[in-house]
C-alpha cells in the first residue's frame, strides 16, 4: 500500500533539492546530505511521524532561504557601503 | 488604478562566484559560470510585486535585454509574481557592447509602448556597477526619478520616495510617471521557489528586438582592457607592542 503522504514527501524533496543549488559549500555536498537525510527515514509508515518529518522538512526551507538571503545582504552591505553604514 | 509597472531584471554573473579575467584581458570568463538575476533587481522586482499587492498597480511588466539566457532571469522575475515578461533580443558582439544608454533607450521605447506608470530598477548591476541606467531612463522620458530608493509609498497621487545618500536619509514627493530605482534596505526579496517557477511557465514571454523599438544598439565605447586588482600583500604578525613599534619604524612610517 503506498502512503498517500509519499507525494507530499517527493515534492518536498523536490523543493528542498531546487534550493540545494545555491548551497554555499555546492549542490553536490547538499544533494548527498540531502539523500542521506532521506534514506534515514524511509521505512517510517506512522502517518503522524512523517507529518512531523514533513513539517521539518519545511522548516529547514524556511531556514535555507533565510540563510541565502543573510549572506546575500551581508555580502553586498560589505561591498557597497562604508563600514559606518 | 489601471496602472502598468515595468520592472527592469538584469541577468549578471552570480554575486557569490569568484570572478576571473579572461587571458586576453579583453573580459571576464562567463563561459560555464553560474549566472543570476541581479540582487538590486531582485529588490526591484519585489517592490513592483508589493505595490501590486497593495492594489496600486494592475500588472507587474518584467523586462530583460539580452540572448536566449535572459529568459531565465525573466522566469525568476515571474516567479517573485510578475504577470508576464518582454525578452528584448541582443546576443553576440551587439550584447557585449551593451550598457545603460543603449538599456535605457529601449526602456524608455518600452515605457511608452506599453503605457507603463512607473519603471523599478535596481540602482546598479553588480558586474558593470555603472548606477545610470535608471537615471538616463528618467532624463530620456523626462520623467522624475527618485533613485536609491529605501522605502516608498503612494501619498495621494504623488509617489513618496526615501532615498538612501550620503549624508543620511532623503524623503522626496514626486509625480507619476516616475523612475525609481532600488536599494539594498527596500525590501527582503522573496525567494523564487520550484512551485513558484512552475507557475511562472504559464506567464507569457514575449521576444522583441531593439530594431522593432527603433533603437540602435550600437555602443559609443571600447573597452580596452580588463584587469585584475593589485595582489594583496600578505600581513606580518608582531609578537609584542615594542616588535610592532620596530617594524613601523622601519617601514618608516613613524
Amino acid at each position: 500500500m503506498t502512503n498517500p503522504l509519499r507525494g507530499e514527501v517527493i515534492r518536498l524533496y523536490k523543493n528542498l533539492l531546487y534550493l540545494g543549488r545555491d548551497y554555499p559549500k555546492g549542490s553536490t555536498y547538499f544533494r548527498e546530505r540531502l539523500k542521506a537525510a532521506f534514506m534515514k527515514n524511509k521505512d517510517v509508515t506512522d502517518p503522524v511521524k512523517i507529518k512531523n518529518l514533513v513539517d521539518r522538512g519545511e522548516f529547514v526551507i524556511k531556514e535555507l532561504e533565510a540563510m541565502y538571503y543573510l549572506r546575500k545582504y551581508r555580502t553586498l552591505k560589505k561591498r557597497y557601503y562604508e563600514p559606518e553604514h | 488604478m489601471s496602472a502598468r509597472v515595468l520592472v527592469g531584471v538584469k541577468r549578471v554573473i552570480d554575486y557569490a562566484v569568484k570572478i576571473r579575467v579572461k587571458p586576453d584581458h579583453t573580459g571576464v570568463v562567463t563561459d560555464g559560470v553560474k549566472h543570476s538575476m541581479n540582487p538590486f533587481c531582485e529588490i526591484a522586482v519585489e517592490e513592483a510585486v508589493k505595490l501590486k499587492e497593495k492594489k496600486l498597480f494592475k500588472e507587474v511588466v518584467a523586462v530583460s535585454c539580452g540572448p536566449q539566457q535572459a529568459q531565465e532571469t525573466i522566469r525568476t522575475a515571474l516567479a517573485m509574481g510578475a504577470d508576464r515578461g518582454i525578452h528584448v533580443e541582443v546576443s553576440g558582439k551587439d550584447y557585449e557592447a551593451l550598457g545603460p544608454l543603449q538599456v535605457s533607450k529601449i526602456l524608455a521605447a518600452l515605457a511608452k509602448k506599453e503605457e507603463a506608470n512607473l519603471i523599478i530598477l535596481g540602482k546598479q548591476a553588480i558586474d558593470d556597477d555603472c548606477n545610470q541606467t535608471g537615471q538616463m531612463t528618467a532624463a530620456l522620458l523626462d520623467w522624475p526619478q527618485g533613485t536609491f530608493a529605501s522605502e516608498v509609498t503612494m501619498d495621494g497621487e504623488k509617489l513618496k520616495v526615501v532615498r538612501e545618500i550620503d549624508g543620511g536619509l532623503e524623503t522626496i514627493k514626486i509625480k507619476m510617471p516616475a523612475v525609481l530605482t532600488a536599494d539594498l534596505r527596500l525590501n527582503t526579496p522573496r525567494y523564487a521557489t520550484l512551485p513558484n517557477i512552475m507557475k511562472a511557465k504559464k506567464k507569457k514571454i514575449t521576444t522583441v528586438k531593439p530594431g522593432d523599438l527603433g533603437v540602435d544598439v550600437s555602443s559609443r565605447l571600447e573597452v580596452l582592457n580588463v584587469e585584475e586588482p593589485p595582489q594583496r600583500q600578505a600581513g606580518v604578525k608582531v609578537e609584542t607592542v615594542d616588535d610592532l613599534v620596530g617594524k613601523l619604524r622601519e617601514a618608516g612610517k613613524i
